[in-house]
């Protein structure tokens, strides 16, 4: 189920908050509003967190993570690291990196298993994210831009990417992922699907401004509703046939 | 096998996305929107106006252009299509990519206008839409109209007047007034009792051709206005203004006889010359000496001087003798004015046309025109003593020393058949001075014996016309023509021609 929501009058939620299988990040905003959309929807399976890092709202942007870990950037303070390290379970890894790209949201993009990073990104730092995270690293782009993270948005059942990725780009892409891909966008046109949402496997929360069409983009390839019509034609269709006959 | 690589034909294509509002399949773009909803969307022609009204004066038939214009325009023309254009408002902010009109009735005070139009949206997606505005043609009635159905719509006049018996300074004057256009501004031409009537809507426009004919001619003029009404409280005057110009009452060709004063002011001419040509001064030539004088406008209304004969009088005589005169045998005095050098001076023996055959009709004279004539000419001139002449500076002549003939120029065989060029007219209001009269035909004859006369005006060629190419085509090679370089083509706009042919 994919859920609209917004920051402040800001459509651009992915900027505003992290969400993993283990956890959601949410930034401290002005009303409580965004955190108790979040809330609402996760917190019967998981932790939702209010967070700040280096003192900044755009935890999005700034942190990576997954089920197994999280990254933050060198500029987080030690009371932040300890309030994330308090909130956080104790199966997530949480680690500072030094990197020059600090904005490590905006070139990582990663699920569970595999992480898409910047081509520039420090040796050092793909080590550790394979290290924290548990994932398979490729340095790769999406449409022809280095911002992964920016252009992209996985879960460990799809993915979706800019609208100007190359058909041949999507099959490489997916192949390397192992999972399908497809190309769209958030926001009522907008490109920049990681900063414009955020996903799980079982939940989804786009800007307010996210047309139906966008939103039922969304929920297929993330598989976030079963009783879609095509899975009553997929799915189901051996056993519907079978009960007929 | 008929596996057929997918990627092979297209290697780069671009995956397709789902339009963001209706879920259609599209490109990606920079809305990432089908055009469809592209165009739901936003409306690039937001801001221009979908009706306008545009001003038509019924009277003379023109469109107004603002500020202060009226243009001449037909229906569904290009002029018109860019004065509906100008009227629109907000043009500038779209690329306007075609325009035309669509059909209205020509009755229906509509006009439309298809546009087509291209703008940029939502960061670099350039949409075209096509619209129609509507004009509605409103009637206003234009300033020059308005004056005209005020009945006052000349401010000045030039009233051209020349008192003499033939007009030819007068055709003359046409053609100066064609080559330098100075009938532009003219509200109307009036042909009037010896002379044309010129009207202007302004002083100024009035004042500029006064200052033209006075270069060009040797004219006078008087000025007088009448007060229309006036303001007293803003200190308006409104005013009509009258320029009466006189051209001098002396034509090509006539005989003049001088004041004894003025003769000697002119290098002690002789007291009787002919005329030679009028131009912006009287150009005078002595037929008993050659010698020649300039006469200035100026100086010609500080002592004026009547002409005693006049192209009318002119009789035909038949050469019988010619014998030119040396330089040797000529007496020249001290303080002489200029003598001419293309002329030659000559004593002829002439009989009259009409009396050839008695004995006694042969007459003496001198002439200035002796390069032009050979026994059996024919040649053109004043009876001088038969002439019933009333002047007082003739009168005062000793009747001795007057010549009894004055030979003015040689007679050529009727040449309008085969004259090859033509010369435009003014449009006047009415044609009651034509081309179709005597005058007229020995304009012509002028320009083309004197290629003085004709370096001021234009002349154009007449295409119905053949030019004679061989010098054997011509009957006589002496007569004076105008050659082929001395013509200007005129311009036909003919709609008919064929552009490819």
């Amino acid at each position: 189920m994919a859920t609209r929501v917004q920051f402040e009058n800001n459509n651009e939620i992915g900027v505003f908050s992290k969400l993993t299988n283990a956890y959601c990040l949410v930034a401290i905003g002005g009303s409580e509003n965004f955190y108790s959309v979040f809330e609402g929807e996760l917190a019967e399976t998981i932790p939702v967190v209010h967070a700040s890092l280096a003192g900044c709202r755009i935890i999005g942007r700034m942190c990576v993570g997954n089920r197994n870990g999280l990254l933050v950037p060198s500029s987080t303070t030690d009371t932040e690291l300890q309030h994330l390290r308090n909130s956080l379970p104790d199966s997530v890894r949480i680690q500072r990196v030094e990197e020059r790209l600090s904005a490590l949201g905006n070139v990582i993009a990663c699920n569970d298993y595999v992480a898409l990073v910047h081509p520039d990104l420090d040796r050092e730092t793909e080590e550790i994210l394979a290290d924290v995270l548990k994932v398979e690293v490729f340095r790769q782009t999406v449409a022809s831009n280095g911002l992964v993270g920016s252009y992209s948005i996985l879960s460990n059942q799809g993915g979706l990417v800019h609208p100007h990725t190359t058909t041949q780009d999507l099959d490489e892409l997916s192949s390397l992922l192992q999972v399908p891909l497809v190309a769209g966008t958030v926001n009522r046109g907008s490109e920049v699907v990681g900063g414009g949402m955020v996903v799980n496997d079982w939940a989804a929360f786009c800007g307010m401004d996210t047309t139906s069409t966008e939103i039922s983009v969304v929920e297929s390839v993330f598989k976030l509703n079963d009783a879609t019509p095509a899975a009553i034609a997929t799915t189901m269709r051996a056993s519907l046939i079978d009960s007929m006959a | 096998m008929e596996y057929i690589s997918a990627t092979t034909d297209q290697p780069v294509e671009v995956s397709k996305i789902l339009c963001c509002q209706c879920g259609t399949p599209i490109e990606p773009n920079p809305a990432n929107m089908c055009v469809a909803c592209v165009r739901t969307e936003i409306d690039i022609t937001e801001g221009i106006p979908k009706q306008a009204t545009i001003h038509f004066c019924r009277g003379c038939e023109r469109y107004f252009q603002p500020p202060a214009e009226w243009v001449q325009a037909s229906l569904e023309s290009r002029e018109l299509l860019s004065l509906c254009l100008k009227k629109l408002k907000g043009l500038g902010r779209v690329k306007l990519v075609d325009a035309g009109f669509v059909w209205t009735e020509p009755h229906s005070k509509r006009l439309k206008v298809k546009l087509t139009v291209q703008g940029e949206v939502l960061g670099g997606a350039v949409l075209e839409q096509v619209f129609v505005v509507e004009y509605v043609v409103a009637h206003q009635m234009c300033d020059d109209c308005h004056r005209v159905e005020a009945q006052n719509f000349w401010r000045a006049s030039v009233q051209v007047r020349q008192k003499a018996q033939n007009k030819k300074t007068f055709y003359y004057l046409e053609q100066l007034i064609l080559k330098h256009k100075a009938h532009d501004n003219t509200l109307g031409i009036k042909p009037n009792h010896e002379g044309l009537d010129f009207f202007y809507a302004s002083e100024t426009h009035a004042r500029k051709m006064i200052d033209f004919l006075t270069t060009v001619l040797p004219v006078r003029y008087q000025h007088s206005k009448k007060l229309l009404s006036h303001d007293i409280h803003s200190n308006i005057y409104n005013y009509k203004f009258t320029f009466s110009v006189e051209i001098v009452p002396i034509s090509k060709d006539s005989v003049v006889c001088l004041s004894k004063k003025m003769a000697g002011q002119l290098g002690g001419i002789n007291q009787l010359c002919v005329v030679q040509r009028v131009t912006n001064s009287i150009h005078l030539i002595d037929p008993s000496s050659a010698q020649i004088a300039e006469v200035s406008g100026s100086k010609y209304w500080m002592d004026s001087f009547q002409s005693i004969c006049n192209p009318k009088q002119l009789v035909e005589y038949i050469v019988m003798d010619i014998d030119a005169i040396r330089d040797k045998d000529r007496n020249f005095f001290p303080g002489q004015g200029q003598i001419s050098n293309k002329h030659v001076l000559a004593d002829v023996w002439v009989v009259r046309a009409s009396e050839i055959g008695s004995d006694d009709a042969m007459v003496h004279t001198r002439t200035h025109i002796g390069h032009l004539l050979k026994v059996g000419d024919s040649v053109l001139g004043y009876n001088i003593q038969d002439c019933n002449v009333n002047n007082d500076h003739f009168e005062k002549l000793d009747r001795d020393k007057v010549a009894d003939v004055i030979l003015v120029k040689k007679h050529y065989a009727d040449r309008s058949k085969r004259r090859a060029w033509r010369l435009k007219h003014i449009p006047r209001d009415d044609t009651s001075i034509g081309s179709a009269n005597k005058d007229y035909a020995a304009f012509l004859d002028d320009l083309e014996e004197d290629p003085v006369l004709r370096q001021n005006i234009n002349i154009y060629r007449d295409p119905t016309k053949q030019i004679p190419v061989d010098i054997n085509d011509v009957e006589d090679p002496n007569e004076p023509c105008i050659r082929l370089d001395e013509m200007l083509e005129e311009m036909h706009i003919d709609e008919d021609t064929d552009m490819h042919e």
